[in-house]
């Protein structure tokens, strides 16, 4: 099941893109983690978190066939990648990110983001 | 490797336009821990005595703690420091967002600024970048357009602080801004950076903060937000933030109502928590990484407009509410978007417009004075005031002042009603039945403000019964439904006090937020682990941390010192309304703390401080938390 949003209790705290960085990448770097918060300040006033639904475009965009469906999640095949980033250009959310080595991650379905929320603004459709 | 840090020190002299990057004191780190403890040491060391707080030599100090940053809840406050202008000693202030954590982020934990723009300017750093810029195009602007035009020209991703107006005028209570609605409003720290010609700091920080053990990190801060949601007030508190006090407050009769007169009004139901979810909000607006959101964001609406505020939280509600007897809450949310855009600390606004109020009502300034007639509870008045505050017009240069300085100025009896301690404003816990929390105003550093001690519960507890422990959730719930309320006990207030103001800041000095132990009651042994797998090093919070806290009082005491000429007892007098005007009406009808009461309090704190009797620390209490410091 993908991730979902629920923008009416998200306060903007960023303990998604906090747990997300260090579960993943071992490291704290809010800038690095696979969703995004965002603050639509003074109007309309609300909070968005770009996450990945498991849309499917990166793997539509993928020209080496690199991205696979693993039990309903899109994963990257680091053997076949060859780090052309048409994911990253393709990601309607804009939340394919790109290592130090220039080569794309995404969102795994940790769901260490859902379980962290204090606001329960995260869940599985 | 120093984990737990960004490593380094950013240093911009704004007269000769040097910016200096250098490593991140070790001395700093070992002794000082993070925070409030490099502000007071940065300042001590630094500062040259004497020094004007508003001409170029005084610093402007942006600190972040240890825990800033990271993995754990609240770890997004972010603090300024400089001597201030309001008070002429040690000033600090605070506040939440995501402007500290993304200046850890671009590498920095510490940022110091000397000197003068010679034109009106912007700090722009992007990590590695750091560079000065004109800000001509946004002199004279509000705090919503320049966090406007700075992201729409910079990337929404840059975190922005500001002042306005009034901290271009240099107001000696001008507030920094940031992230549409929260603040940094005390000891005038927003005139510092206007007298330093820096109307913005723009800043986008994508770097990692190394961690001595990222597992543990992960581990113990998933556990901590765990605990938090376990904890009652997680969702008894967090609902109203801090506004879900103002009825408690009210029913102990400690609600500053008209300038201080009293401590009890009729119409706390109109301008509370409630009233905020029901007539104003949009969303809770919560600070980086923090689980119980305190901010409420929503949209005023009055005869002046509707305008988008964050807020009012719990101190504006009472003085610019009650204490100016602003009885609407989409009126007093007004003057919270007025006192935002110009950059006016809405503490310091509400007992500054109060105490005009009063002295308007007495014919101690003219109509002409004012320009229009001023009465209680009036918007337009209210804003009137506050604009003419920010512009330095005619009574406004006075009143901009802060009430001990305009006071001088106005005469009379003035001075009995400009409530302050050492040239701060009083915030919104009236006293004269709390002698605990009297004291604590009395004696904080950077003068009367409740960040530093808050003992109000325990004064209500020693007058009625009930915890001296109580988190303020418990103090909500369990309610106060008091007749009248019989005269709290002033004899054993001194060790709560000390207590509180060792406790209190010693968040301050970590880099997190003080409401999830003090609202909701988080235990402190979560922060000793998060240290620990933090920066790798041991912490006992009992002993090493609020140790250094107490250092820190001492050293921030000699700071006060070495800065006024005559610097003593007699600065930690409370104004006279305290101890010569009873509460004419509410609870605690009859009651102030006599100035017998005051001297003894004052003697009882300064022997268990290690202070001679006129309060200052001995030579014995330096050497004991080895301070080289005169």
């Amino acid at each position: 099941m993908p991730l979902s949003f629920n923008h009416e209790t998200c306060s903007g705290c960023r303990a998604c893109e906090l747990v997300c960085s260090l579960q993943n990448l071992k490291i704290i770097n809010p800038s690095k983690a696979m969703l995004r918060v965002t603050a639509r300040f003074p109007d309309p006033g609300i909070y968005k978190v770009d996450i990945c639904n498991q849309c499917g475009a990166c793997a539509e965009a993928c020209p080496t066939g690199a991205i696979h469906l693993v039990k309903g999640t899109w994963r990257i095949d680091k053997e076949k990648c060859d780090g052309c980033l048409a994911c990253v250009s393709a990601c309607p959310e804009n939340v394919v990110k790109v290592d130090d080595n220039g080569m794309p991650y995404k969102c795994i379905n940790c769901r260490q983001c859902v379980e962290v929320c204090p606001r329960d603004a995260l869940g599985f459709n | 490797m120093l984990y737990g840090y960004a490593g380094h020190t950013l240093r911009i002299d704004l007269s000769s336009s040097t910016i200096e990057k250098e490593p991140l004191k070790q001395e700093w780190v070992d002794e000082y821990i993070g925070g409030r403890g490099f502000t007071a040491k940065i300042l001590y060391d630094e500062n040259p005595a004497g020094a004007d707080p508003l001409g170029p030599e005084n610093r402007f100090v942006i600190a972040m703690g240890p825990l800033s940053g990271l993995f754990l809840p609240a770890a997004g406050k972010t603090h300024f420091a400089a001597k201030s202008p309001a008070t002429g000693g040690y000033g600090d202030s605070n506040m939440g967002g995501h402007f500290g954590v993304t200046m850890k982020y671009a590498g920095y934990d510490v940022t110091i600024l000397t000197g003068r723009a010679k034109a009106p300017s912007y700090i722009f750093i992007d990590n590695d970048t750091v560079a000065v810029r004109p800000a001509g195009h946004l002199w004279g602007k509000g705090s919503t357009a320049v966090e406007e035009i700075l992201k729409n020209d910079l990337g929404q991703e840059f975190q922005i602080l500001t002042i306005g107006e009034a901290g271009e005028h240099m107001v000696n209570f001008a507030c920094i801004s940031h992230d549409f609605g929260r603040q940094a409003g005390r000891t005038g720290i927003g005139a510092v950076l206007g007298s330093k010609n820096i109307k913005a700091i723009a800043v986008r920080g994508t770097k990692d903060i190394p961690v001595f053990d990222p597992k543990g990190l992960l581990k113990k801060g998933r556990q901590t937000y765990a605990a938090c949601r376990e904890k009652p007030g997680f969702k008894g508190w967090t609902p109203e933030g801090t506004a879900g006090i103002t009825n408690w407050c009210n029913d102990v009769g400690a609600l500053p109502t008209r300038n201080f007169t009293t401590s009890h009004c009729d119409y706390a139901d109109k301008i509370n928590g409630k009233a905020i979810l029901d007539e104003l909000k949009i969303t809770d607006k919560g600070c980086f990484s923090c689980p119980i959101p305190c901010g409420k964001y929503g949209v005023a609406k009055t005869a002046l407009g509707n305008k988008y505020v964050e807020g009012p939280e719990y101190e504006t509600l009472a003085l610019v509410g009650s204490n100016c007897e602003l009885a609407d809450i989409h009126a007093v949310a007004h003057v919270n978007w007025v006192c935002d855009e110009l950059g006016i600390d809405t503490c310091s606004a509400g007992a500054v417009v109060s105490f005009a109020l009063e002295c308007y009502e007495k014919g101690l300034i003219s109509k002409e004075q004012m320009g229009m007639d001023v009465t209680w509870g009036d918007l337009d008045a209210i804003v009137h005031i506050l604009e003419k505050i920010a512009k330095r017009d005619g009574i406004g240069n006075i009143l901009a002042e802060g009430v001990q300085k305009a006071a001088e100025k106005i005469g009379g009896d003035s001075a009995k009603f400009a409530i302050h301690v050492k040239g701060l404003e009083w915030t919104g816990y009236e006293s004269r039945n709390a002698p605990g929390m009297m004291l604590g105003y009395m004696t904080a550093d950077v003068g009367a403000h409740h960040s530093r001690c808050w003992v109000l519960g325990s004064d209500v507890a020693n007058a009625v019964g009930g915890s001296q422990d109580a988190n303020v959730h418990d103090l909500i719930s369990q309610g106060a439904d008091f007749e009248t309320i019989p005269k709290a006990d002033h004899k054993n207030v001194v060790p709560l006090v000390l207590k509180s103001q060792h406790l209190r800041p010693a968040f301050d000095i970590l880099g997190t937020c003080r409401l999830q132990y003090m609202e909701i009651g988080l235990e402190t042994h979560y922060y000793e682990e998060l240290y620990y797998y933090a920066t790798g090093k041991k912490l006992d919070f009992n002993k090493d941390l609020l140790t250094l806290s107490e250092k820190i009082w001492h050293l921030n005491r000699m700071f006060n010192k070495r800065e006024i000429p005559d610097f003593g007892r007699k600065y930690d007098y409370p104004p006279p309304r305290f101890y010569e005007e009873p509460i004419p009406s509410g609870p605690n009808k009859g009651h102030l703390v006599e100035f017998a009461v005051i001297e003894e309090m004052l003697d009882a704190y300064y022997a268990a401080r290690g202070w001679d009797e006129n309060g200052i620390p001995t030579k014995e209490t330096l050497e004991k938390f080895n301070l080289a410091v005169e």
